[in-house]
């Protein structure tokens, strides 16, 4: 099995390893990285347990290469409370009870980090189907939903509050 | 000696629950301030941080030194003689250190086979015949996930094909054996009855009416978003073996672990760390579990396995499968007389369900649901097909979902061929409040209910006239709405130890509080959460109790080298009973503080009351000693002759089950082009008793509602005639997303249960078992004037489609 060098901004920290080709980049994140925050739940990018942001877009780091995020900028759920302050998206799901067993919960956030980033003001409707590649089994997603809404109001609070 | 009855004399004491037939109201009970934060307040959950920030801890997470890794090679046949395996191939190959088979196992002790939780024997590994597709073969173990996987796939195996038997009344013929490893030549496994047959069909004979249908109740997956897994890590200076498991109970999986493997139960650590879910699929032992332990005690190594998402929807534990025949009997005024029930489960391979020993239906005779009525008699046949075995709860307690269908479905059948109104047709059939605690037909007594009062404030929040008079315009220009409606009785809670065990250990729970000298405190059970939030719940309960701020209690569960014994979370059991023992080990705790604080105050026990989290004297309530200063006096200042320390124990049997209800109603459209059932609304009316976080009983329902529209419109196992999965990925089995899912609206009324020590009835599986019947209910009633009677879950568009094409609405 050929190995490669790859070289990628994780979290904003600049990482240089070598993988055999086939490793995929969830095992790469998990295991060459030791970042646990992103999970497993399937094998055929259904779940989206696995989300992290590529260049600030979701992608379901199991159906993807450590070898193509080669030179990528990628952020996984433990970038978020990095200055330690909570994110607005984990505030929300805190305050709204939108997890349970916790297992969805970063690949639901970050897939959430990179729906809002395109959609600033959804409606209820937008968030379901902005979060829809993503599975959860305990909540039933109303509190997941009224988390986003929390955090949209909060980061949008913040940007007026900035301009 | 101590006798029995003395051990149990402190609960009679302290047991000062809540008297039956308290009114139902619909307020949440707050008695606390907001800084002790007990009962009743919606707490933020204790143990969001660490999942919010990714730093939870599964099982998968766990790394150790020297880990190797195992994967396991599956059968794809279901049916088939073994005439070799080759492993040559994978042994060969750098990084593979062993392959496992059933010979290996054999010589280890018997370890090939294994007793199921329904005292029947699984396979662990096979050495001659395959019984189910996807069944373990061998497992490889290699320094690599990869190299794994890859080993597995150069073990090769010589299959010699048998018929398949998937239907199970094809098996009951006995034309094909499962398991020609038993004595009796028969696929027939067990036969149970409950009710009076008599009585039953004495009160047939002078039905008015009487209405039949056929159910079936499908196979489906829990398909947690963590599928399951292991790390098991055997040290052989110490003799000792630690293991990370999925396990919804780890103190009665290190008990089957010791009779298993032989190990002595001291030198077994099971550690069951974040849960990714659990719903019933991490109650059993899987083969996986075993061989990953044998493989770390054969290598001296770490061990992890961590199934695939395809394993775990092939080979895991399913849940339902039954095949329900129902008849219902009401007399000349309507009312509902009697129910005759037959069922036939589909075992699998194996009765390797997850029910107390002595149900091997489990609580299916709660059949009679919310009706009153004279006689029932149910009887229920299991059977083997070479099918995985099963069957766990798909959050449920032990077949409660299929009975609650079964009478939902049966008692608005009753309602539309009799012309009446499926509510008011409920509420006059509905067990009255003055009738409770009720003696059911078929030997339950429910502690306490009020299904009119459920009722009647679902009907208020959707406006149900309202919404029958719009169906009825609706009706006039041909289109299809339906109202279903779906008022359920629960039982949860199990169980009394005269009549509830797990291979012969008693299900009652426990609860185990210190106190620290500076008021802090660790409480620990023999539960294991799986997302219920127990570390928030639990908190509030003994700050309820002691006055103890719920913060300042840490919960820890799942490690069975600390926490108390106890058989764990399923079947909504965690509140009914480890909470009961919680509060149990507080009023102990609160017992020896009174004493404290009549030697710090110098008065006697007597002269004192207690006030949310202090002993006052009485009549002078600035004489008084907060837990906390008691809890300092434990160890610096307790009384001459008195042990020090602020702690107990409690294992809590329960006198009896807990009966949660509620009333749901949801309201379809039906596309005449598709088929497809659209959500229109859906009102959950839940009643618990009391409620100890809103916040988590909420979320809890709404999971809870989700899960029971997967059943009701999308999900199902489904295996073509040889046995094959044709729904082994998630991309096949139909999970619902956020898109699905309807934005479900929720009410309470509160009746508490009279036994338990705080009134609550446990709640996170009472809505899976109430929203199916509510779905099919509205899709029947849409298309009942076509002449529908009855369609199975899933209601998937084609089903809708063929009936609509077959009533000439639809070309």
């Amino acid at each position: 099995m050929s190995e490669h060098e790859v070289t990628l901004t994780i979290n904003g920290e600049k990482v240089t390893r070598s993988v055999e080709a086939r490793t995929l980049l969830v095992h790469f994140i998990r295991e060459d990285l030791s970042l646990t925050g992103t999970h497993i739940g399937c094998d055929t990018t259904s779940c989206g347990a696995c989300t992290v942001l590529i260049c600030g877009k979701p992608i379901k780091s199991c159906t993807m290469f450590a070898v193509q995020a080669d030179g990528a900028e990628i952020e996984t759920i433990e970038s978020l409370a990095a200055g330690g302050e909570l994110h607005p998206l984990q505030e929300g799901f805190w305050e709204k009870h939108g997890l349970q067993c916790g297992y969805c919960t970063p690949g639901m956030i970050m897939s959430a980090k990179g729906f809002l980033a395109e959609n600033p003001n959804p409606t209820e409707d937008e968030i379901r189907h902005g979060i829809s590649g993503n599975l959860c089994r305990c909540t039933g997603y109303n509190k997941i939903v009224e988390a986003i809404q929390y955090a949209a109001e909060k980061l949008q609070a913040a940007d007026a509050g900035g301009e | 000696m101590p006798q029995l009855d003395d051990r149990k004399e402190p609960h009679s004491e302290l047991a000062e629950g809540v008297s039956a037939r308290v009114p139902t109201t619909d307020e949440v009970q707050i008695k606390t301030p907001e800084k002790i934060c007990g009962m009743g307040h919606r707490k933020k959950r204790k143990e969001d941080p660490r999942f919010i920030q990714g730093k939870g801890n599964y099982v998968d997470d766990v790394k150790l030194p020297g880990m190797l890794y195992m994967d396991i090679v599956r059968s794809p046949y279901a049916h088939a003689k073994i005439n070799s395996i080759d492993a040559s191939a994978a042994l060969e190959m750098d990084g593979v250190l062993a392959v496992i088979t059933g010979e290996d196992l054999k010589a280890a002790g018997d370890l090939h086979w294994m007793p199921t939780l329904m005292s029947d024997t699984q396979m662990v590994l096979p050495i001659d015949k395959v019984v189910y597709y996807a069944q373990e073969i061998c497992a490889v173990i290699a320094t690599s996930r990869y190299i794994a996987a890859d080993a597995i796939e150069q073990v090769y195996v010589d299959y010699e094909p048998l018929d398949a038997v998937v239907d199970p009344f094809e098996a009951m013929k006995d034309k094909v054996i499962v398991r020609d490893d038993k004595e009796k030549k028969t696929n027939h496994i067990w036969h149970w009855e409950a009710g009076d047959k008599a009585a039953t069909d004495a009160v047939f004979k002078d039905a008015a009416t009487v209405v039949k249908e056929k159910l079936y109740i499908p196979r489906i997956h829990v398909s947690s978003i963590e599928t399951c897994g292991m790390v098991a890590n055997y040290n052989k200076a110490r003799s000792h073996m630690q293991i990370y498991m999925t396990s919804q109970a780890p103190h009665a999986h290190r008990t089957v672990f010791a009779l298993v493997s032989g190990l002595p139960e001291h030198k077994i650590q099971i550690i069951s760390p974040d849960i990714g879910g659990g719903f019933g699929g991490k109650v059993p032992v899987y083969p996986g579990y075993v061989i990953c332990a044998v493989a770390s005690l054969v290598t001296g190594k770490p061990v992890k396995w961590i199934e695939d998402r395809s394993e775990n929807l092939q080979a895991d534990s399913f849940a339902r499968d039954y095949h329900i025949e129902a008849e219902m009997a009401a007399d000349k005024n309507g009312k509902i007389t009697g129910l005759r029930v037959k069922t036939l489960s589909d075992c699998g391979a194996a009765d390797a369900a997850a029910n107390p020993s002595k149900f091997p239906a489990g609580l299916y005779s709660i059949c009679t649901g919310s009706y009153d009525m004279k006689a029932a008699h149910v009887e229920v046949d299991g059977v083997y097909t070479t099918k995985p075995p099963g069957g766990v709860a798909y959050r449920c307690s032990f077949r409660v979902t299929e009975a609650v269908h079964m009478i939902e479905r049966m008692a608005d059948i009753m309602a539309h061929q009799l012309g009446e109104d499926p509510a008011d047709y409920r509420l006059k059939n509905f067990i009255r409040p003055d009738q409770f605690p009720y003696k059911s037909p078929t030997g339950w007594e429910y502690d306490s209910g009020n299904y009119e009062a459920a009722l009647k404030k679902a009907m208020d929040m959707i406006d149900y006239r309202t919404l029958r008079e719009e169906q009825k315009q609706k009706r006039a220009k041909g289109e299809l709405m339906g109202i279903g409606i779906s008022s359920f009785t629960e039982v949860v809670g199990a169980g009394p130890s005269k009549d509830y065990d797990i291979l012969g250990i008693k299900m009652f729970d426990s609860a185990e509080i210190r106190i620290h000298p500076t008021g802090k405190a660790m409480a620990r059970f023999g539960t294991k959460s799986q997302g219920q939030g127990h570390e928030t719940t639990y908190a509030q309960i003994i700050a309820e109790e002691l006055g103890l701020p719920s913060d300042d209690i840490e919960v820890e569960e799942g490690d069975t080298d600390t926490a108390p014994y106890g058989l764990g979370t399923y079947a909504s059991r965690s509140t009914p009973t480890a909470g009961a023992a919680a509060v149990m080990a507080s009023r102990k705790i609160k017992a020896k503080a009174k004493k404290i604080a009549a030697h710090l105050l110098e008065v006697g026990e007597g002269d004192l009351e207690w006030n949310i989290d202090r002993f006052e004297v009485k009549g002078s309530p600035d004489q008084a000693k907060t837990i906390q200063e008691i809890a300092f006096a434990a160890y610096t200042n307790h009384p001459q002759g008195m042990e020090a320390g602020l702690e107990a124990v409690d294992y809590y049997d329960p006198p009896n089950l807990t009966f949660p209800f509620g009333s749901y109603i949801c309201v379809v459209d039906i596309d005449k082009g598709t088929g497809e059932v659209a959500i229109r609304r859906f009102v959950a009316v839940d009643d618990c008793g009391h409620i100890i976080n809103p916040l988590i009983v909420e979320g809890q329902i709404h999971g809870g509602l989700t899960m029971g529209l997967a059943p009701a419109l999308y999900e199902e196992i489904v295996y073509d005639e040889n046995g094959q999965n044709l729904t082994g990925t998630l991309a096949d089995y139909l999970v619902p997303t956020a898109v699905e899912s309807p934005k479900w609206e929720l009410g309470k009324t509160i009746t508490p249960s009279p036994h338990h020590p705080i009134g609550a009835k446990g709640v996170g599986e009472s809505p899976t078992v109430g929203a199916p019947p509510a779905i099919a209910n509205a899709v029947v009633d849409a298309l009942w004037h076509l002449g529908v009677r009855h369609i199975d879950i899933p209601i998937t568009p084609p089903k809708v489609w063929k009936l609509l094409r077959d009533n000439g609405v639809t070309d």
